[in-house]
């Protein structure tokens, strides 16, 4: 099923005999979930677009790099740089503002700019039940009611079938520094990396991969503005990050950061792919514990990136932790999710119940 | 306003009500004399008074648990109240509700530099939490003009911004985390020192939900290092219009400053007679603020007064110094006192997008003449988050009534020009019934949904955010 317009999807769905799975571009299959294809695709166009307001609006079937070039041509862009997953899951097809937006896909700059559902400022959808709902708009600040576009970022679809989004966008960067450490440890990787997010020199994205290209640990900053700006807090930063050896600073476009965005190291490895996102300095502490045969360490730590023998339970070896563990690629016989604390998890059922009552967008996919 | 009738049972039930309090309450914690619930009668929306049943100030989320449990038992309605700031009347009591102020709790649970959070209970008022970090170099980012008294709790409550949100975000943006104990008493804990939902992210629906989901007795907020400097440049200019359009081209050169805030002529003139500021009387003035080291505030400072100059600004003045710095500051400062200074006044708070500003500042100036009542209008010019200021006088007869007929014709443009009713305030019992302007009933239903979840009984703050008739059928169940 294609719908071509919000009243078309909400017939599809009031009258629907059985479980849906709702497609955006089909790029980020994460989880389980059976039933008739329901695709976004037509319901797809850019409708406003305002620099000066830094504010976009489209439909969620809308591939996403149809909304990148046209930021581009104002110099501007979506700033939490959201990860292409075709290469790491192997999928092909045209990533949809209504799948980032569904999984709340963000990326490095997330630490220092917000992800996702930070720059979502209104969706519109239409819910298990069939109504067509609204909730906040195409302004920055609006605290008119609740906040139904967070809940429905990062929902997986199990709420509702997303329709239109506006999003927050910022103006682009003239220049990129990124500044590499060599050989540090992961435990001093992350000291560093903290080091520099708790400075004022701003860096934008933090990482660290125990094996960088060359077999050796590259432990990488970023740094964004204008170029005399991006010069002097790269001088500030090595000065401060001294202690961990020689800073090497590289000026340019940045192309360096779309691997880590997208996690492209484990694209070729078999294995099954787990996101924990965690308090940073907990990190180290929580790869020791993983048995992984790699790492990535992205938002200063305090995401992981881990890519493990296929069908192992990792949740069992992490135990209680400040975070979640979601399997992104895999063949483990467990929740994709990171399940919740029984009171947590009265709540989410509840919401689901509500908004969708016969239980047929998206079952299985978060539970 | 209309407010719900009191529920008479729970009004002839008082004296059992309090003794139960007492009885799971320490000594000193449950307000009942009549003398001493008056201070609990109103918030910042004055207007508006209504003592409650009693008033209880638990320490901790275990005397907040016990407190909802027995009220839920009893059938009674609890307003939450954080340090009782809100413009929009969210604390506002029913004569038949308990108080529930989080005043006691102010503690700071963890400071984590290196992880940059800082978990605090939520009755710590919003300065106090960068008080708590500066000496380390941080702060945290949201800067509500009440951040003096506001506490954590209410800003949770109304998602608050402040001046400096144009980069740092509003609450929702730098919460982390939160313990929240719902109406039955179950504690819930949320989100953490981690970042992001590992499901739903319950977290963005309760920030903002103005106390009808539960009550929010510890957060973990997010602390960033200081900047290194800020300095701000002060511009005046002949037309709204222009300072529009200066607005936009700084934000399509690239440049995104902490802060870009507006003032109209009406406002300018009684910050001049109220705090001599040495502002250029003029139609529209803008203070833009940008952060960094010295070299590159000069570098931003210098694009901003290229831009600047070039839409034929009647004053262009850039801060060389601290003291300079606060002198421009000093007159957006004092603005909100400037017009109280002439007479009482209703602070709306609707947000625009940012291209509407010129019509929509022509059409308040219209409506300020047929309504017959002054407005100025000062505002974060960045995020289209408007602050039109209505004076009228409280001891004339209808004043009230004319102002807030004149402050619902500009909201519902606001609407009408794609913006929303409230940016930072919240919705309250002041813009609940205007609710419909911008939601249809759907919309509505599925906000109200979210409530049956957590609150089925319709016992927390039920009075507010949405008009009296949606809500009926359900504070009535």
């Amino acid at each position: 099923m294609t719908p071509k317009t919000e009243e078309e999807l909400a017939q599809m769905i009031a009258g629907a005999n059985g479980p849906l799975r709702i497609k955006g571009g089909g790029t980020r299959p994460i989880g389980h979930c059976e039933g008739d294809e329901l695709s976004t695709s037509a319901m797809s166009g850019i409708s406003l677009y305002e620099p000066g307001a830094l504010t976009i609006v489209a439909g969620a079937g809308t591939p996403i790099a149809e909304v990148e070039k046209t930021l581009a041509a104002e110099n501007q862009r979506l700033a939490f740089e959201p990860t292409d997953h075709r290469a790491l899951l192997g999928t092909k097809g045209t990533p949809t503002l209504g799948g980032m937006a569904a999984a709340n896909v963000s990326g490095p700059r997330r630490i220092s700019v917000g992800a996702c559902r930070d720059f979502m400022l209104g969706v519109r959808f239409v819910d298990g039940a069939g109504n067509i709902i609204k909730n906040g708009g195409r302004v920055m600040k609006n605290v008119t009611g609740y906040d139904l576009v967070k809940l429905l970022t990062g929902s997986y679809g199990t709420l509702g079938v997303l329709t239109e989004i506006s999003l927050k966008v910022l103006p682009n960067v003239e220049t990129t520094g990124t500044l590499r450490l060599h050989g540090l440890t992961d435990r001093q990787a992350i000291e560093a990396l903290s080091s520099a997010l708790g400075s004022p020199f701003e860096a934008t994205a933090a990482a660290h991969t125990p094996k960088g290209p060359s077999g050796d640990p590259v432990t990488m900053l970023r740094i964004e503005g204008f170029e005399a700006s991006v010069k002097y807090r790269a001088d500030r930063l090595k000065d401060l990050l001294k202690a961990y050896g020689e800073v090497e600073v590289t000026i340019g476009d940045g192309d360096e950061w779309t691997a880590v965005r997208d996690v492209t190291g484990f694209a070729d490895k078999d294995g099954d792919v787990w996101r924990i996102s965690t308090k940073p300095s907990d990190a180290p502490g929580l790869v020791a514990k993983m048995e992984a045969s790699a790492v990535q360490y992205d938002w200063g730590g305090g995401l992981i990136w881990a890519l493990t023998d296929a069908g192992r339970d990792l949740r069992a070896a992490l135990g209680d932790f400040d975070g979640h563990a979601t399997l992104v690629r895999g063949s483990a016989d467990v929740p994709t999710f990171q399940p919740e604390a029984p009171a947590l998890a009265a709540i989410t059922s509840g919401l689901r119940a509500k908004f969708d009552p016969r239980g047929i967008l998206n079952s299985g996919i978060m539970g | 306003m209309e407010m719900p009738v009191p529920d008479a049972s729970v009004l002839s039930r008082k004296a059992q009500i309090v003794e139960r309090l007492e009885e799971i309450l320490p000594r000193n914690s449950v307000i009942s004399d009549e003398r001493e619930t008056r201070a609990y009668e109103c918030d910042a929306l004055t207007a508006y008074k209504c003592p409650p049943l009693c008033a209880v100030l638990p320490a901790n989320t275990k005397e907040v648990a016990d407190v909802l449990r027995v009220c839920q038992e009893l059938g009674v309605p609890v307003v939450p109240r954080g340090s009782g700031t809100s413009l929009a009347g969210g604390a506002l009591p029913t004569a038949d509700c308990v108080i529930l102020g989080v005043a006691k709790m102010n503690d700071v649970i963890e400071t984590n530099y290196d992880d940059r959070y800082i978990r605090v209970q939520t009755g710590r008022t919003n300065l106090s939490v960068t008080g708590a970090v500066e000496t380390n170099g941080f702060f945290y980012a949201p800067d509500p003009s009440s951040q003096l008294a506001c506490a954590i709790a209410g800003n949770i409550a109304m998602n608050s911004g402040g001046a400096h949100c144009l980069k740092y975000g509003v609450t929702t943006n730098n919460l982390m985390g939160v313990t929240m104990v719902l109406m039955d008493g179950t504690i819930v804990e949320i989100g953490g020192a981690h970042l992001d939902a590992g499901g739903l992210d319950i977290l963005g629906v309760i920030c903002g939900s103005e106390g009808q989901l539960g009550v929010v007795t510890e957060a973990t907020l997010r602390i960033l290092h200081k900047p290194e400097g800020a300095r701000p440049v002060l511009m005046g200019y002949d037309s709204s219009e222009v300072a529009g359009q200066v607005v936009t081209d700084i934000i399509k050169a690239g440049i995104l400053p902490v802060a870009i805030e507006f003032m109209d002529r009406p406002c300018i003139e009684a910050t001049e007679a109220f705090a001599k500021a040495g502002y250029p009387m003029c139609e529209a003035l803008l203070i833009v603020e940008v952060e960094g080291s010295n070299d590159e505030i000069d570098a931003q400072l210098k694009l901003i007064m290229e831009i600047a100059a070039s839409h034929n600004p009647v004053e262009l003045r850039e801060a060389k110094d601290a003291e300079e710095a606060g002198r421009i500051w000093l007159g957006r400062k004092s603005a909100f006192g400037a017009m109280g200074q002439i007479n009482d006044y209703m602070c709306l708070d609707g947000t625009i997008p940012v291209s509407s500003l010129p019509f929509v500042l022509k059409r308040i100036g219209e409506m300020s003449k047929e309504f017959g009542l002054d407005v100025g209008n000062v505002f974060h010019a960045g995020d289209g988050n408007m602050h039109p200021l209505i004076l009228f006088d409280a001891n004339k007869p209808g004043d009230l009534e004319l102002c807030e007929d004149f402050g619902a014709e500009i909201l519902k443009l606001c609407v009408e020009v794609g913006g929303c009713l409230t940016g930072e305030h919240g919705v309250g019992i002041e813009k609940r019934d205007l609710m419909n302007v911008q939601y249809d009933p759907a919309d509505l239903e599925a906000q109200m949904a979210i409530k049956d979840i957590f609150d089925p009984a319709w016992l927390l703050n039920a009075a507010k955010v949405f008009p009296l008739a949606s809500s009926e059928a359900r504070r009535a169940a």
